[in-house]
């Protein structure tokens, strides 16, 4: 980081004392001839932009070395790591044709600045060039569009494909909760008219759906690894986005409107952690759409786990229906999210 | 009426009685009807111009304040509390008003910045100039264009002041946030005066847009066929057109808003339980308003920068002294792009549970601009490839246009593909991407524009060492504040977050906010040295020669001092395109276009136009 600032500012003492050079060059100049303080405008400009072409691309090739073990580790679900193969080959192409065209670009400014001995090329047009450079990128694109719409129509067809353990997952200003479908995969139905202090997502006791279904306790979400996951985001306010970086998911929660996704976690948390070599490593889930002053508060801790260790945890929720003989008092959830409103109640 | 009498008025007079024309007209022009109710194109482009470089500097300094916040989550800055009062308590920027920052910056600078500072200023100069007509089509319209603009400004400037806030729903105000005073405090009052001041705002771009398109249909000078007008002309009628397209369906957007904010109905709102109450508002769909929206939002895009694509095509032919490539597949690519415009907007919403068939369809248009956008970069490209190029500091800023077109346009096509965007939607990678594409790019047309008809507007040169400081200061600063943000949103940082650290994962990258936001206040310096630039030359800068920078285009062959109508004769007829820089055989290298063929024998050549 200090060698990155040490070069910038370099760079920019560097074009300030050039330009000083040339304010004093052109105070000295003036009253001279008018073409000769544009020439050597033209020569030192011209000089710059080679300078900047060169030292811009070299820091970006630097910059992308080193902030490398910052961006998101290994994706964390199938569908993620098809994603970011496919993300890595964009950039490969787009890397290419950025390369290409910004060094034709400085390096013809530097090469063809102006000289009063010599005309420009009167090139006007060439159809053949125009065609080349309307249909190379064309074919490029296809590919692009067709390697990048196979991976979408995959990831949005198996919403349908019906075998995954469906959550629900339900976003409020500030906060996050989740419901699992219990036994028979199917989530009660919900009515926000029956939101109330002891049932903050309105379940409909009364849908023989909603008996198994199991709502969580804490702020956080158990997900069993390799086991497929039906998401159901529900909002009950504003709009909110579940977004799970590290899964490379994404939905946004909409109030009147049940969106879905569906995906596959392939690594537990604890994989994780030696994969990133970092022992308090956590997934997450944040919301990604302006949802209001405390907006970016609103998130949850993901766990991921083995199987077993998932249907263990699953038996200390609680669930939506309280049987008769179990006392709730303390399972308001309401209550156990205060805590995460604090930064919003003192904002509002 | 003042036109039509100026009109007749203006060709009875001879070039030799310049000066006795203007005595003429001011002893029945006070200053109220010269400076301020003007319906002088000329004027009204320095109007337009003006109120957005001050409109400029208000939403720069407040993406420096919270940029501050950024990297420095929850430092007292004690200077703060002075200038933003109770949304500073300690020195510590307050959460809410962080988020009304964000949304007022990016209102300002979308619409009264880069599309009424851009097209007011850029086609009300230049329209009438080069087309060669006397005024638009209309100047009174034109006047009331520009009112409505100033009346929506200060309209948007005096909801800062508000108590409860300014809007603060992000610059897209999707609902329910911004429907609910419940939901944030800006979608009270603030959120009100945002509506109002956006359609006085539509009101204006309408009655430019009308008019700029009856202009260049009607009122080209002799032998101005389409195919010889400028680029500049072209990209402002493009421009036009899909502003008189798009932003009444905003209009249509924000009234339904309003409906739902103040008579009860329910069409962007369902099933909402807020504040321990569930609303009586049932069967609406938020989705609605984010395709309302995107209408007009994504063309939008190409109203902020097709403009300065005209700008730099123009700037970038002149100082290369050579023709610009391909001038038809110029033209050809702003069509395409301003027809595909209208059919890409679902690119905004691949994850907002709109039906994902419908998302492929608009993978599939949105990949398609880039062809267009690729053929436009090679063409440039092929305009400076063996050019004679002179650097002035307009022609650096249309360098600079390039290279941010190229740079954010390519991170587009990862973007538009739905199967990536999953991960990088709303997330700073967004924020990269739009900022060089589509700010930087246009902002760097602007100044490109502002350098080289400086001369033409006011008659007087700016400073030349300080544009190439300018330049240089901002070149560097723009790239070093956008292009780190796509690591932060590789990252996956979400926009819009007070803090960057609310997640651990993001703690290592607290050294590149720190290092944009160093390079942002830097990047604020230099634009002072602009301002410096701009109001000093106005005054004092050197007197403007007749045809600065040797152009071609009709603009060149108007006195410098500004006369009503234009010019004191007939209008000058036009003979040949505007490009014919550098042609093999001419004495000069430029022939501008009132030079007929037949005093140009020597360089005529067969497929000239």
């Amino acid at each position: 980081m200090n060698l990155l600032l040490i070069i910038a500012v370099l760079l920019g003492v560097l074009v300030t004392a050039r330009l000083l050079n040339v304010v004093q060059l052109a105070s000295s100049l003036s009253g001279e001839d008018k073409d000769e303080t544009q020439a050597r405008h033209d020569k030192w400009n011209g000089i710059g932009m080679m300078t900047f072409m060169i030292a811009g691309l070299g820091l970006m090739i630097y910059m992308t070395l080193k902030y490398q073990p910052f961006m998101l580790p290994e994706a964390a679900s199938k569908h993620g790591k098809e994603t970011d193969f496919l993300l890595n080959i964009n950039f490969a192409v787009i890397g290419i044709v950025f390369f290409i065209t910004q060094i034709a670009l400085f390096w013809f400014v530097y090469k063809y600045r102006h000289s009063a001995s010599r005309r420009a090329y009167f090139y006007p047009e060439n159809m053949k060039l125009e065609m080349l450079w309307t249909i190379i990128p064309t074919i490029v694109l296809s590919a692009l569009i067709i390697t990048g719409l196979s991976s979408w129509n995959r990831i949005t067809n198996d919403v349908n494909k019906g075998d995954g353990m469906v959550v629900q997952v339900y976003g409020y200003q500030f906060n996050w909760i989740t419901r699992y479908a219990g036994a028979d995969n199917m989530l009660g139905k919900s009515n926000f008219r029956l939101i109330a202090d002891d049932n903050p997502l309105g379940v409909d006791v009364s849908d023989p759906a909603a008996a198994d279904d199991i709502m969580t306790k804490a702020n956080e979400m158990y997900i069993p690894v390799g086991q497929p996951i039906l998401f159901e985001f529900d909002s009950r306010d504003v709009l909110h986005s579940a977004y799970f970086p590290h899964f490379r998911a994404q939905m946004n929660c909409v109030p009147g409107m049940t969106t879905r996704f569906y995906m596959e976690p392939t690594i537990t948390t604890a994989q994780m952690r030696e994969i990133t070599g970092n022992e308090k490593f956590d997934y997450v889930l944040v919301c990604n759409k302006i949802c209001g002053v405390a907006h970016y508060t609103m998130k949850m801790k993901v766990v991921v786990v083995e199987q077993a260790e998932f249907d263990s945890w699953l038996k200390g929720e609680r669930p939506v229906v309280p049987a008769p003989e179990v006392v709730p008092a303390q399972n308001n959830q309401i209550d156990n999210t205060v805590d995460n409103n604090e930064a919003a109640n003192a904002a509002v | 009426m003042e036109i039509k009498e100026n009109i007749h008025a203006a060709p009875a007079v001879s070039h030799d009685h310049g000066h006795g024309h203007d005595d003429h007209h001011d002893h029945h022009q006070s200053f109220w009807t010269k400076y301020v109710f003007s319906t002088d194109h000329k004027m009204i482009s320095k109007q337009f111009l003006i109120t957005a470089i001050f409109m400029a500097f208000l939403a720069m300094g407040m993406s420096m304040i919270f940029r501050l916040q950024l990297s420095w989550p929850n430092h007292p800055f004690p200077f703060l509390e002075s200038i933003i009062g109770k949304w500073g308590k300690g020195g510590v920027l307050d959460s809410g008003f962080y988020l009304a920052l964000v949304t007022i910056h990016g209102t300002i600078m979308v619409f009264f910045v880069l599309t009424g500072g851009l097209s007011g200023t850029f086609s009300n100069l230049l329209i009438p100039l080069q087309v060669g007509a006397r005024d638009m089509a209309s100047g009174f319209l034109n006047m009331l264009s520009f009112w409505f603009f100033f009346a929506s400004s200060i309209v948007m400037f005096a909801s800062i002041f508000i108590e409860a806030g300014p809007a603060s729903g992000g610059w897209t105000i999707y609902p329910p946030l911004s429907a609910l005073p419940q939901a944030i405090p800006g979608s009270g009052l603030g959120m009100t005066m945002w509506l109002v001041s956006m359609v006085l705002f539509i009101v204006s771009a309408l009655l430019g847009g009308i008019n700029y398109i009856a202009t260049v249909i009607n009122l080209r000078t002799k032998g101005m066929s389409m195919t010889r007008l400028p680029l500049t002309v072209w990209a402002f009628m493009i421009t036009a057109i899909l502003g008189v397209l798009s932003f009444p369906v905003l209009v249509a957007a924000a009234l339904l808003l309003v409906f739902d904010r103040s008579m009860g109905t329910s069409f962007y709102l369902s099933d909402i339980f807020i504040g321990g109450v569930p609303l009586d508002q049932v069967g609406g769909s938020p989705i609605l308003f984010q395709h309302l929206f995107w209408f007009l939002g994504h063309p939008e895009v190409y109203i902020v920068l097709l403009p300065a694509l005209g700008l730099s095509s123009e700037i970038i032919s002149t100082m290369s002294r050579k023709p610009i490539f391909g001038y038809k597949a110029m033209i050809g690519s702003m069509l395409v792009i301003a027809f595909l415009s209208f059919i890409v907007w679902g690119h905004h919403m691949f994850v907002t549970g709109m039906n994902p068939f419908l998302g492929s369809v608009f993978v599939f248009t949105t990949l398609l601009v880039a062809i267009p956008s690729a053929v436009k970069v090679f063409n440039y490209i092929a305009t400076v490839w063996k050019a004679n190029i002179i650097l002035s500091p307009a022609m650096m800023f249309a360098i600079g246009l390039v290279s941010f077109f190229i740079t954010g346009g390519l991170t587009g096509i990862i973007l538009g593909d739905s199967a990536l965007d999953i991960n990088l939607h709303d997330t700073y990678f967004v924020v990269a991407h739009f900022h060089i594409v589509m700010g930087s790019s246009a902002f760097f047309g602007m100044f490109a524009g502002v350098y080289h008809w400086f001369p033409r507007m006011f008659g007087r040169m700016m400073n030349k060492t300080l544009g190439y400081f300018h330049f240089w200061t901002t070149l560097i600063c723009v790239y070093a504040v956008f292009f780190p943000m796509h690591f932060i949103g590789l990252a996956g940082v979400p926009r819009r977050y007070y803090t960057n650290t609310a997640y651990e994962g993001w703690d290592g990258l607290i050294n590149i906010n720190e290092l944009i936001t160093v390079f942002a206040l830097l990047a604020g310096v230099a634009q002072l040295i602009f301002a410096f630039n701009f109001f000093y030359s106005m005054f004092k800068g050197p007197k403007a020669p007749q045809n600065p920078w040797r152009s071609n285009t009709l603009e060149w062959t108007a006195p410098v001092e500004h006369l009503h109508g234009n010019w004191p004769g007939e209008i000058p007829e036009v003979h040949r395109w505007p490009y014919d820089y550098s042609k093999p055989g001419a004495k000069e290298d430029f022939i501008p276009q009132t030079v007929p063929a037949s005093e140009t024998p020597e360089s005529n050549r067969p497929g000239d136009h």
